[in-house]
């Protein structure tokens, strides 16, 4: 770049040559700084219309659950609880078969031409839009699953999560739909950071007499941590954030319950499903949950990017 | 002796092949999900494929028989990908040329990646909030309320980290000595950046724009308080200011009514937009392939 920049210095150019130059560059300047201008709005535009509402809820929001808009009373907790809930089980769910699936595709099992053919077939899932999925899980997951869940609560009915009896939508089928989403962003991700650990290190491994899984569980694994944790952290961020497929199957109920059998709700499907009808301080409290998913998923986006800047390999 | 020899029955091989066989089963079902729902749409969608469906209004819900076409939302899905592509492209492929062609890797620069990230990750439906309350609600498009225009302009919120880090990462390919040999013989920043460095990185930039507006054209909850939905016929330019449907917001519509005709068009409409976006992403990864052998050669 700098010896570029040398190189001009030195010339003579036409003045309109010269002036298109510093005008190409000051757009391109301009056009970049576009995204910090939309990202900075986005931020000061939520949190002013949610202004009403947190000078009259407070904290206090966070932690009641009456959404009552005939008596002007507002809690987003029975949201923030399926928000949190849904993402992490998913997540907990997503995180074994995705990292399963990323080793298969890396290590040597079936032939290159195989392995590739799964890969792209697990991408290709990323690009179902998540309102297709959302009727799919309407039409076809739902009745699938419905005998298991009554199964569930027969015999887990003791345990708080399943201590209801099972509706046709709520929020466990919304993990399920949650976890097709997710799970190509963690193979895809921990595919990657698996494919740059280093040979030498198997190799050194198979070299002292350890076998295949005592070589990936002691030493590709641990080697590609931060990277899987990096996507892990992207896929929970995704899933607090998804919208569609979870409103559509959630069964979007403010009546706040432990159980995943019963219908749920998250900030995103409140949104989704209250934004367009609401008026007053409806809105204003809208906001004010849409302000609570933004700084959750930033928080988590941010430490994602922290960990992967981090911890990125070293070898 | 006989440890020199392989063993079936010990520990650390049956261990192995447990572990082996537990992958497996994860690949499984990493994979069944698309290929049940692909076959499903396949079937189920395909099977209401007609030619009045492309031409024809849909029915507002009720007990009709006959549901409709989803004309208005196939062409409403085409107008607002549109609207969303011409905003971001220009405005992400610029940025794109600044990270990639005059930053230093200073600490603007640095700020805007670290922001082209964290945008990527802003939940979609927050776009759509910030776009209700900064056009919708403040009815700064001549007085027009929800509009196909601020729902093209929600989804360009979605495509632009997408077009700017292909821009980057495509640039930051091409070799250096193109550069060089071109500010050698003369000429400008700009026409090095138009006519050499541009063109060179042009597959890769078209290829992951065209995904990025393929991913675009299935989003649904930036339009649903934006773009909303309509059922009428898309007439002329001014119908960009007024509600527009689009294929994403059909099916999340049609998927809640109880009437089976409806059903059926959420079905249809799935169909067309899953089959062309997955046919996109197929085209592009088999170019990408296909450049990739050739480039090799």
């Amino acid at each position: 770049m700098e010896e570029k920049l040398a190189l001009f210095k030195n010339r003579k150019r036409f003045g309109i040559e010269k002036n298109i130059d510093i005008i190409f560059k000051n757009t391109a300047l301009v056009l970049s700084s576009f995204v910090a201008i939309i990202l900075l709005g986005i931020v000061l535009v939520v949190f002013f219309q949610s202004f009403e509402s947190f000078s009259r809820y407070g904290l206090k929001f966070l932690v009641t659950s009456d959404w009552n808009p005939v008596k002007d009373e507002y809690g987003a907790f029975t949201a923030i609880y399926g928000t949190l809930i849904t993402s992490f089980l998913s997540l907990l769910i997503t995180i074994p078969l995705g990292v399963g699936t990323a080793i298969f595709i890396t290590e040597d099992f079936v032939p290159k031409v195989f392995r590739e053919i799964i890969g792209s077939f697990v991408e290709l899932l990323a690009a179902i839009p998540s309102v297709v999925l959302g009727l799919w899980a309407i039409f076809v997951i739902e009745p699938f699953f419905r005998a298991f869940f009554v199964f569930l609560h027969n015999f887990f009915g003791w345990f708080p999560l399943f201590s209801t009896e099972p509706t046709g939508r709520n929020s466990l089928l919304a993990i399920l739909i949650l976890v097709v989403m997710l799970l190509p962003i963690v193979t895809s991700i921990a595919r990657d950071s698996l494919n740059q650990v280093p040979k030498k290190l198997r190799n050194a491994s198979y070299g002292i007499g350890a076998s295949r899984w005592k070589t990936i569980f002691s030493v590709i694994l641990p080697a590609a941590l931060s990277g899987i944790m990096a996507g892990v952290l992207l896929a929970l961020g995704r899933a607090m954030g998804e919208t569609m497929a979870v409103t559509m199957i959630i069964g979007n109920s403010n009546a706040f319950s432990w159980s995943l059998l019963s219908p749920g709700y998250t900030i995103s499907s409140m949104l989704a499903n209250q934004f367009g009808e609401a008026d007053g301080s409806q809105v204003s409290s809208l906001f004010y949950a849409a302000f609570v998913l933004m700084i959750l998923s930033l928080v988590v986006n941010i430490f994602a990017q922290w960990l992967v800047k981090k911890f990125s390999l070293k070898y | 002796m006989n440890s020199l020899f392989y063993q079936k029955n010990s520990s650390r091989n049956i261990g192995d092949k447990v572990f082996t066989s537990l992958s497996l089963i994860c690949v499984v079902i990493a994979i069944l999900p698309l290929i049940f729902l692909v076959t499903y749409i396949l079937i189920k969608g395909g099977a209401q494929i007609t030619p009045e469906l492309f031409t024809l209004e849909p029915n507002p819900p009720g007990d009709d028989l006959d549901a409709g076409g989803i004309n208005p939302a196939l062409i409403g899905t085409l107008i607002i990908t549109t609207i969303a592509s011409i905003i971001a492209i220009p405005v992400g492929v610029g940025g794109g040329i600044y990270l990639a062609e005059y930053s230093k890797g200073g600490p603007f620069s640095r700020f805007i990646r670290f922001g082209v990230n964290v945008l990527a990750g802003v939940p979609s439906i927050i776009a759509g909030v910030f776009i209700y309350a900064l056009i919708v609600s403040t009815k700064i498009l001549f007085g027009s309320m929800y509009s196909g225009l601020a729902g093209g302009m929600a989804l360009s919120i979605l495509m632009l980290p997408t077009v700017i880090k292909t821009t980057d990462e495509g640039l930051k390919l091409v070799p250096n000595e193109l550069r060089y040999a071109s500010l050698g013989v003369g000429a400008s920043m700009y026409t090095t950046i138009l006519k050499i460095t541009l063109p060179s990185a042009f597959r890769s930039i078209a290829t992951g724009v065209v995904l990025g507006i393929a991913r675009a054209a299935g989003e649904t909850a930036p339009l649903i308080f934006t773009a909303l939905f309509s059922y009428y016929y898309i007439t002329g330019f001014g119908d960009l200011f007024y509600e527009m449907g689009s294929l994403a917001v059909l099916i999340y519509n049609f998927a809640l009514e109880p009437y089976d005709a409806q059903n059926k068009l959420a079905w249809a409409a799935s169909f067309i937009l899953v089959l062309s976006i997955l046919s996109v992403n197929i085209f592009s990864r088999i170019l990408a392939a296909f450049t990739e052998k050739t480039k090799r050669v």
